[in-house]
């Protein structure tokens, strides 16, 4: 007995398949468009990123796509460069990852309900959450199934990553012979962060996180250096919507929530 | 060889660490109101910060005009959106007005 489809005859067979592959080619393409502004930003910028670990480094070609497999993070990647190009201590790569990656602790605070029950697509979920991916994942409109979802979300992990080891291949086989003049293509996610920021707007129809991030952004790239501003500006925003959950809460009801329980 | 595979596998896990450390320690207070609230506005701030550190970043600040040609597709991408509201055709208005202005130099 056959399993799958059931008992049908075998032009049935090809249309319940062809129909499957159908929708699985419309839901790849809808993942597609979204990640479009990705693709983007990831191959000239994992494309940069090869190119500077080839001609920087003596290694063999591969450790750089091989990096976007296991490490992908592309602040963190170039600092490797750097710390390789020395010959780093690997207690010191590892505090130093640490450091410059720590605003990803506070990203996993968004999605805590959202990845819950998603089995073995968590782990996958939780090691692809870069920048770009959260942004997306954090704006995209979202039905009631939580599972069709979570495929969902991770289809666009992967969909992102591969853009960005793609990236980072090319670079490292190039070299210094990138041919066609990409310069300012890695606006594009500038522009994905312009376009998310306004999304969240239209969904909250609240400015105030808008502006605590755009000056906390302001404040840090006035007191920090480059390499902490990010970091520091997540930290700061984080506090002042602390302050801001407090005021909520004690003007809500006068016995704060601790004293309550 | 041995210190590249190794270098590369610290770095991994040093990276993981931040992504993974929130839904180790927190998972059990999902619905507590604190994660909630912090659920709710986090992404909107980190959104608005995000964008204005890397428009910031993208930027010639050693230029006649310093910042106009990151200030000129930012607005261009602000308005394009607010007109259309088509991410996809945002995008790629101001990325393509950004490489213009960045390969002719037209600001320099």
């Amino acid at each position: 007995m056959e399993r799958g489809p059931g008992r049908m005859d075998s032009s049935n067979r090809i249309l319940y398949h062809a129909m499957l592959y159908k929708v699985w080619m419309l839901m790849n393409q809808s993942v597609f468009r979204l990640t479009l502004p990705i693709l983007f930003g990831y191959l000239p910028l994992g494309t940069a990123f090869g190119v500077l670990f080839a001609t920087q480094l003596d290694y063999p070609w591969w450790a750089a796509p091989l990096m976007g497999v296991l490490i992908y993070a592309g602040a963190g990647q170039i600092l490797a460069v750097s710390l390789l190009a020395v010959g780093a201590g690997l207690v010191e790569v590892a505090v130093a990852m640490f450091v410059l990656n720590a605003r990803h602790l506070f990203y996993g605070l968004s999605l805590l309900g959202r990845f819950r029950g998603a089995g073995w697509r968590k782990a996958y979920l939780i090691f692809g959450l870069t920048d770009e991916t959260y942004s997306l994942l954090t704006s995209r409109s979202r039905g009631p199934d939580r599972h069709h979802e979570q495929r969902v979300d991770f289809r666009i992990t992967a969909f992102n990553q591969s853009y960005w080891v793609v990236g980072c291949a090319i670079g490292a086989l190039l070299g210094e012979n990138v041919m066609f003049d990409s310069r300012g293509i890695e606006f594009a996610l500038v522009a994905l962060f312009i376009v998310l920021t306004l999304e969240q707007y239209h969904a909250l129809k609240d400015l105030f996180p808008i502006w605590t991030g755009a000056a906390a952004a302001g404040v840090a790239m006035l007191v920090l250096p480059p390499a902490h501003q990010l970091i520091g500006a997540i930290a700061l925003v984080t506090v002042v919507l602390l302050a801001h959950y407090h005021r909520l809460r004690t003007s809500a009801n006068p016995v704060s929530p601790e004293q309550r329980s | 060889m041995t210190y590249l595979l190794s270098f590369i596998l610290v770095s991994a896990l040093a990276t993981f660490a931040t992504r993974v450390i929130p839904f180790l320690f927190l998972e059990r207070h999902t619905d507590h109101p604190l994660i909630k609230h912090l659920g709710r506005y986090l992404p909107a701030a980190v959104m608005a910060l995000l964008a204005t550190v890397f428009l910031v970043r993208s930027a010639d600040w050693q230029a006649s005009l310093p910042g106009l040609d990151a200030l000129v597709t930012g607005v261009l991408v602000v308005g394009m959106h607010l007109w259309r509201r088509n991410a996809l055709l945002s995008i790629v208005t101001g990325t393509a007005a950004y490489m213009i202005i960045v390969q002719t130099g037209v600001t320099a």
